[in-house]
C-alpha cells in the first residue's frame, strides 16, 4: 500500500509522522474501514479480551502460589504451589539435593555460552569452537564432580532443565563440525566419497527422529563389541548430533551454492590448495550466508530434545510428568505443564526472533 | 619442479587412496558389525530372519482401523500399524494444509485484528516442542471424565475422556472405503485434466459431495436413518463414529503445531508475489477477494508447494511422537514387538524400509505437483 497517501507530503518546518503515528492510521483505516472491517475487529479484540481476562483471573487473581496454602488450591484459580513445591524437581531431575548449585551453575554455563555466541564479535569459526568448548567442559565438570574433587554425578543422575540443556549443547557441539564435513563431502568430486555422504544425509533425514535415537539406543549395541557400548546417553547424543549434522549439511549445502564458481577458480588459478580455497575463501562466506538457517536448525534442536522422553531420558518433560505424578499433586498437571512450555516457549521464542534479527540485519547489509 | 602430467598422476592417485580407504573402512565396520551381531545374537540364543512374522502377537493395542484379535500374526498387526500411520499423516496433512492456508492468509491480511490473533497463534504454537503440546492435550482431554461429563457440540457431536463421537452417514466401513477411493479418484482425475485451482477444486467438492450421498443413500442399511447421530444411552455413546482420544489428541496436536508452520510457509509465499501483479489486478479493478483468489495465491503455489511438501513429509514423521500418547502408529507397534519378540533387527529394518518408502512417494509426488504448477515457459 502506498505509503505516501498515509504519510502525506509534510509541508516546510513540519515532521514527517512517527512510526507510531503511521502504525495508528494503519490500523484505523483496515481495522475500522468499513463496517465488516470494523465488526471483525471489534468481535476478535472482544474474543481475545475475554481469554486474556478469564486467564488472568485463573492464573492471577485466584492463584495460590505459596506451597504452605496447598489446601487453598483447587478453588477456580491455578495452584501455582505444585510449582513452589516441585520446581528443583522439574529442572534438575533426581540430581543430589544439596549439590543443586552445581547444577544452576552448569545450566548457567550453557545459556551463557549460547548468549555469547549471539554477539558478532564472537562470529569466527576459532572463537565459537573455543566458546563452546569451554562451556560444555564446564558444564561438564560442574555436573559430573570428581574431576572438581566434588561428589560425583553420573550421567543417570542427571536430569530435568541441566538434562535439556545438556543435551542440546552437546547435540551442537557434535554436529556442527560433523555436518560441515558431510557438507564437504557431499561437494567432493571423489565419487564414493560423495555418495558416501549422500546416502547417510538421506538416509538420516528420511527417518524419523524417534526411530534414528532408538536404534541408537536399543539396537545398535547389538551390533558393538562389548568394550565400544559406552554409556546409552553418548550413544543417543552420538545419533541426535548424526541428524542434526544431516540437516546441518543440507543448511551449508546452500551457502555453497550462493559463492560463484569463479572465486573457487581464482584459487586454484593462484596455486592456492583444496584447504586453502576452501578455509580462506569459500567457508569464511558460507557460514555467513548459513548463518540465519543455522539459527533455525540450532531452534529446531532445542526443540527436538524433548523427543528423548520417549526413549527413557529424565529431560524436563519427563521430570515434569514426574512433579504432578504423586497423588497430592496429580489435579495440579496443567500448571505443570504451563510451566515446562513456558521454560521452552522462551527458549525457543527468544532464539527464533534473534534469527529473524540476523536475517533482516543481512538482508540490509546486501542491498 | 614437477611438470603437469607428474602432478595430475599424482593428485589421481591420492583420490584413488582417499576412495580404497574410506571403503576399506566401510566394509570393514560393516562385516565388524554384522559379526558381533551374530555373535550377540547366538549368545542370546534368538534365530534371526523373519519366520516370526507369522507368529501370533498375543498383545493389545488401542487404536485400528481394521478387523483385529489378540491373536493376529505379528505381520497383520505391523500392517495396522503402517495403516494407522498413513491415517494419521494423510488426515494431519489435509488438515494441517487447509488450516494452514487460512491462517497463513490472515497473517498476509492487512486487517490488524486477524493479523494480530493469526501471528498469536503461529507464535504461541510454534515454538512448543510438538510432544510437549500432545501430552498437554492429552492431559487435558483424559480429565473431561467419563460420556456422562463429556461437553456437547450443539448436540451432534460430543467431546468426552473416552473420544470424540461425531455424527456419521450409516454405511458399513468397505462403503465407507470405496467413498473415499472415489473422492481421491476424482482428485487425481481433476489434476491430469489441467483443470484450473478454484474450478477444479469446486468442481472436487461438488463431485465428492454429490458421489457420497449417491452412494450413502444407495448403501443403507434398510430402514436405518440416513445420518447416524451419538446418543448417550446410559454409560456409554450410541451411534455415531467414534473418535478415539490418543487418535483425536495426536491428530488435533499435530494439526495445531503443523498449522503455524504452513501459514509461515503460506505467509511467505503469498509476500513473494510481484507486487506488480497485485497492483495491475486492482488497476484492473479486481476486488481484493479476485485479487487474492486469481492472482497471488496461483502465482503463491509455485513457491509455497516445495517447503510445503517438506513439510508434509514432517508430519508423516511426526506421527511417530503418538507412542507419546499411546496411539498404537507403526513405531508404537514395531517398539512393542521388539520387547515381545526379540527381533530387533528386522523390526527395526522394516520400519526403517517403511519410511524410506513413505517418504520417497510423497516427495515424489510434491515433485510431480511443482512440476505440473510451474509456469509454461514461452
Amino acid at each position: 500500500m502506498a505509503l505516501t497517501e498515509i504519510a502525506a507530503p509534510a509541508p516546510m518546518g513540519l515532521t514527517p509522522p512517527s512510526r507510531v503515528q503511521i502504525a495508528r492510521t494503519k490500523f484505523l483505516k483496515y481495522g475500522f474501514g468499513s463496517p465488516l472491517a470494523a465488526a471483525v475487529s471489534v468481535l476478535v479484540f472482544a474474543l481475545l479480551a475475554y481469554i486474556l481476562w478469564r486467564f488472568v483471573d485463573w492464573a492471577v487473581v485466584h492463584a495460590v502460589w505459596s506451597r504452605d496454602n496447598v489446601d487453598q488450591c483447587g478453588h477456580g484459580g491455578a495452584c501455582w504451589a505444585v510449582i513452589d513445591a516441585r520446581h528443583r524437581l522439574i529442572l534438575f531431575g533426581t540430581y543430589p539435593f544439596e549439590e543443586h548449585w552445581r547444577s544452576t551453575l552448569a545450566a548457567i554455563a550453557i545459556v551463557a555460552t549460547v548468549l555469547l555466541s549471539c554477539i558478532p564479535a564472537m562470529w569466527q569459526p576459532a572463537r565459537l569452537a573455543v566458546l563452546w568448548v569451554v562451556g560444555f567442559a564446564a558444564y561438564y565438570l560442574l555436573m559430573e564432580g570428581s574431576l572438581l574433587g566434588l561428589q560425583q554425578v553420573t550421567t543417570d543422575g542427571w536430569g530435568g532443565l541441566s538434562l535439556t540443556l545438556f543435551l542440546f549443547a552437546a547435540v551442537v557441539l557434535l554436529g556442527m563440525p560433523m555436518g560441515l564435513g558431510l557438507a564437504l563431502m557431499r561437494r567432493s568430486d571423489m565419487p564414493v566419497v560423495k555418495w558416501f555422504a549422500l546416502i547417510i544425509i538421506d538416509t538420516i533425514r528420511s527417518l524419523p527422529l524417534v526411530t534414528t535415537l532408538f536404534t541408537a539406543a536399543v539396537v545398535v549395541p547389538l551390533f558393538l563389541p562389548g568394550w565400544l557400548d559406552g554409556d546409552k546417553i553418548w550413544r543417543v547424543i552420538l545419533a541426535f548430533a548424526l541428524f542434526f549434522a544431516c540437516y546441518q549439511a543440507e543448511v551449508f549445502r546452500g551457502g555453497f551454492q550462493a559463492i560463484p564458481k569463479g572465486q573457487v577458480e581464482a584459487g586454484k588459478a593462484l596455486g592456492l590448495g583444496y584447504w586453502n580455497i576452501m578455509g580462506r575463501i569459500v567457508l569464511p562466506q558460507v557460514f555467513r550466508h548459513a548463518l540465519p538457517s543455522t539459527i533455525n536448525m540450532v531452534v529446531v534442536t532445542f526443540k527436538e530434545t524433548a523427543i528423548v522422553t520417549i526413549i527413557g531420558f529424565f529431560d524436563i518433560l519427563a521430570s515434569g510428568k514426574t512433579a504432578f505424578g504423586t497423588a497430592d499433586w496429580a489435579p495440579y498437571y496443567i500448571e505443570v505443564y504451563l510451566f515446562v512450555a513456558a521454560i521452552y516457549w522462551v527458549f525457543i521464542y527468544s532464539l527464533g526472533q534473534y534469527g529473524e534479527y540476523l536475517k533482516g540485519r543481512m538482508a540490509l547489509s546486501e542491498r | 619442479m614437477q611438470s603437469a602430467e607428474q602432478l595430475r598422476t599424482r593428485v589421481k592417485r591420492r583420490k584413488l587412496i582417499v576412495q580404497g580407504t574410506i571403503l576399506i573402512i566401510t566394509v570393514l565396520a560393516v562385516w565388524g558389525a554384522v559379526s558381533n551381531a551374530q555373535y550377540n545374537l547366538t549368545r542370546l540364543n534368538m534365530t534371526s530372519g523373519f519366520a516370526f512374522l507369522e507368529r501370533g502377537t498375543g498383545w493389545n493395542y488401542s487404536f485400528s482401523l481394521v478387523e483385529r484379535s489378540i491373536n493376529d500374526p505379528y505381520a497383520y498387526t505391523l500392517f495396522i500399524g503402517l495403516l494407522n500411520t498413513l491415517f494419521v499423516g494423510f488426515t494431519c496433512i489435509v488438515t494441517t494444509t487447509i488450516f494452514g492456508f487460512v491462517v497463513g492468509t490472515m497473517r498476509d491480511a492487512r486487517h490488524p485484528a486477524l493479523n494480530f490473533i493469526a501471528n498469536v497463534y503461529v507464535q504461541i504454537f510454534r515454538n512448543i516442542p510438538l510432544i510437549l503440546q500432545a501430552v498437554f492435550l492429552y492431559a487435558l482431554l483424559i480429565h473431561i471424565g467419563g460420556p456422562r461429563q463429556a461437553i456437547s457440540l450443539g448436540d451432534v457431536a460430543f467431546l468426552s475422556g473416552r473420544g470424540l463421537m461425531l455424527p456419521g452417514l450409516n454405511v458399513s466401513p468397505w462403503v465407507a472405503v470405496a467413498m473415499l477411493g472415489a473422492c481421491l479418484a476424482l482428485a487425481i482425475g481433476l489434476i491430469l485434466a489441467k483443470v484450473t485451482l478454484w474450478r477444479g477444486l469446486a468442481g472436487w467438492l461438488g463431485g465428492s459431495v454429490a458421489m457420497i450421498m449417491v452412494m450413502a443413500v444407495s448403501f443403507r442399511p434398510e430402514g436405518a436413518n440416513l445420518l447416524s447421530l451419538p446418543e448417550l444411552q446410559g454409560l456409554r455413546f450410541r451411534g455415531g463414529v467414534s473418535v478415539p482420544i490418543e487418535l483425536f489428541a495426536l491428530v488435533a496436536s499435530i494439526t495445531l503445531y503443523g498449522s503455524a508452520y504452513i501459514a509461515e510457509i503460506v505467509r511467505g509465499g503469498l509476500a513473494q508475489v510481484p507486487r506488480g501483479l497485485v497492483e495491475a489486478g486492482q488497476a484492473l479493478g479486481l476486488t481484493r477477494a479476485a485479487i487474492w483468489a486469481r492472482i497471488k495465491v496461483p502465482m503463491a503455489l509455485r513457491s509455497i508447494i516445495p517447503p510445503l511438501g517438506n513439510q508434509w513429509i514432517f508430519m508423516m514423521k511426526a506421527t511417530t511422537i503418538g507412542i507419546a500418547i499411546g496411539f498404537s502408529d507403526l513405531f508404537y507397534i514395531t517398539v512393542n514387538s521388539i520387547s515381545q519378540s526379540g527381533q530387533t533387527l528386522e523390526l527395526i529394518l522394516l520400519l526403517m524400509l517403511t519410511f524410506l518408502a513413505i517418504n520417497y512417494s510423497i516427495a515424489i509426488f510434491t515433485n510431480w505437483l511443482n512440476a505440473r504448477l510451474q509456469l509454461k515457459e514461452h
